[in-house]
């Protein structure tokens, strides 16, 4: 092999390394937040709203589910604004990440919410709970308990699908590598840096949630259903794998 | 400049789907081959192959599918072969439903009693044997419909090789937006055709499910 590897002088684009980590990782932060809010509405509604309602988000789900984030991307950057809606290129990325979250979200909280047993809801009920009592206190936090390592793995798969939005010149991770090898003409080592770069964030991104979810679930005992509900889960994400394994 | 009627973006994006389904068939296909070696790795007796297999799992699913595909379409031509998109997209795809598979795969054969590997092994079989004729037939019921939801990832990965410029579903749509500039039917359409090849995948993966679970119960 004649190839020389050369990894020097790329220090003086650390900055742009950084900036571009501080880019990714917020849109991550934002549509996470927005995403799982999303995600336990629109479940809430799966679950318990009127038929049309419930019809309008499976329709929601399925059509997210099943196109390409790319396109959803480039539907909402390019699409939006020809119907008059100006959005700018940060704006366009959180919004198709949430949306595609959301749709996978759903999914996710709503099989929490029917892997909590009625005996649950019958006992909040004869402690005089009403209905969205009920919801709140009772089966909300045992189904994100319950699923939260799908809500982490899908987190982490938005995170690593968030590379696309390079390609609408969003200054993240992804854009710092094709900004580096069109300087320095050192294309393969600023990919293998930037790769890199995305693993330990994925590693270190997945440690910390999942420290948190001990946290914030703490001495919650998860339900674990009897009958093992996980190849819907694994069908479009590798949520149940990590069920199974913690089980 | 030319004119683009419905009809025309309509047809020309249909004929660009046939790549999309084409590279899904041979990422699915050679991924399908690489993983089944990877799995017999995967779940063999030897430790330190087990560990080779989960290091290769985490490097593609920890790190994101475009820089992949960067690394393939510039990294190769460093080992002197020479790559044309095609190239570099077949193999990233392949390695990277590799790496998946394994992982469903291995989920399906753990969930068969370990009792069946000691009774193959009773009768005198090879580990390989025991895979072939014992494991994995019966690892292979759980394993078709995950398998066939995870085809669905792939049809929706292909659509990252138009950024290499490989001209697929997506790139076909770039680029009449670039000519007749209306991109909200044009992506709109696009992501039409990909539900349209893969809401089927995903309707058929959950009545395998559910059909699975009946039998289960009985």
């Amino acid at each position: 092999m004649s190839y020389a590897f050369d990894f020097s002088g790329f220090g003086i684009y650390a900055g742009m390394l950084a900036r571009g980590t501080a880019v990714t990782l917020g849109l991550t932060a934002v549509s996470t937040v927005l995403g799982g809010l999303v995600g336990i509405g629109g479940a809430s509604v799966a679950v318990a709203g009127p038929r049309w309602a419930r019809t309008v988000i499976a329709a929601y789900v399925e059509l997210i589910r099943n196109t390409p984030f790319i396109v959803q991307l480039f539907f909402v950057f390019f699409g939006l604004p020809s119907l008059g809606i100006r959005i700018d290129e940060v704006q366009a990325a959180i919004l198709a990440m949430t949306v595609n979250l959301g749709a996978y979200a759903i999914e996710i909280v709503r099989a929490g919410i029917e892997s909590i047993s009625r005996g649950q809801v019958q006992a909040a009920q004869a402690l005089g709970l009403h209905g969205r009592q009920v919801f709140r206190y009772v089966v909300l936090p045992q189904a994100l308990a319950n699923v939260f390592p799908s809500l982490l793995s899908q987190v982490l798969i938005v995170m690593l699908g968030s590379a696309v939005v390079s390609q609408i010149s969003v200054p993240d991770l992804t854009y710092a590598a094709n900004f580096i090898q069109s300087r320095n003409f050192r294309s393969f080592e600023s990919y293998v840096i930037i790769t890199v770069t995305y693993l330990a964030l994925s590693i270190v991104l997945r440690q910390l949630l999942n420290w948190l979810g001990r946290g914030l679930f703490a001495g919650r005992m998860p339900h674990r259903p009897d009958e093992p509900r996980g190849w819907r889960l694994l069908l479009a994400w590798r949520g149940a794998r990590t069920i199974t394994t913690e089980r | 400049m030319v004119e683009f009627t419905l009809w025309d973006i309509a047809r020309n994006l249909l004929l660009a789907a046939r790549w999309t389904v084409l590279l899904s068939l041979i990422a699915f296909v050679c991924g399908s081959l690489v993983g089944f070696v990877l799995l017999a790795m995967r779940v063999s007796p030897l430790p330190w192959l087990r560990r080779l297999v989960s290091v290769y799992v985490e490097l593609f699913q920890g790190t994101p599918l475009l820089m992949q595909l960067f690394l393939a379409f510039f990294g190769l031509p460093l080992l002197g072969v020479d790559v044309s998109p095609w190239t570099a997209a077949i193999v990233t795809l392949t390695l990277y439903t590799s790496a998946y598979l394994v992982d469903i795969w291995r989920g399906c054969v753990e969930a068969v009693p370990r009792g069946q590997w000691a009774a193959g092994a009773s009768l005198g079989m090879t580990f390989g044997q025991q895979l072939r004729y014992i494991v994995w037939p019966q690892a292979k019921k759980i394993a078709v419909a995950p398998t066939v939801g995870f085809l669905v990832q792939v049809v929706k990965s292909t659509a990252l090789t138009s950024i290499i410029g490989f001209t697929e579903l997506t790139k076909t749509g770039t680029m009449i937006t670039n000519a007749a500039f209306r991109p909200f039917p044009i992506y709109g359409m696009v992501a039409l055709i990909y539900f349209a090849m893969c809401f089927p995948l995903t309707w058929y993966a959950r009545a395998l499910e559910k059909r699975q679970k009946v039998g289960q119960r009985r």
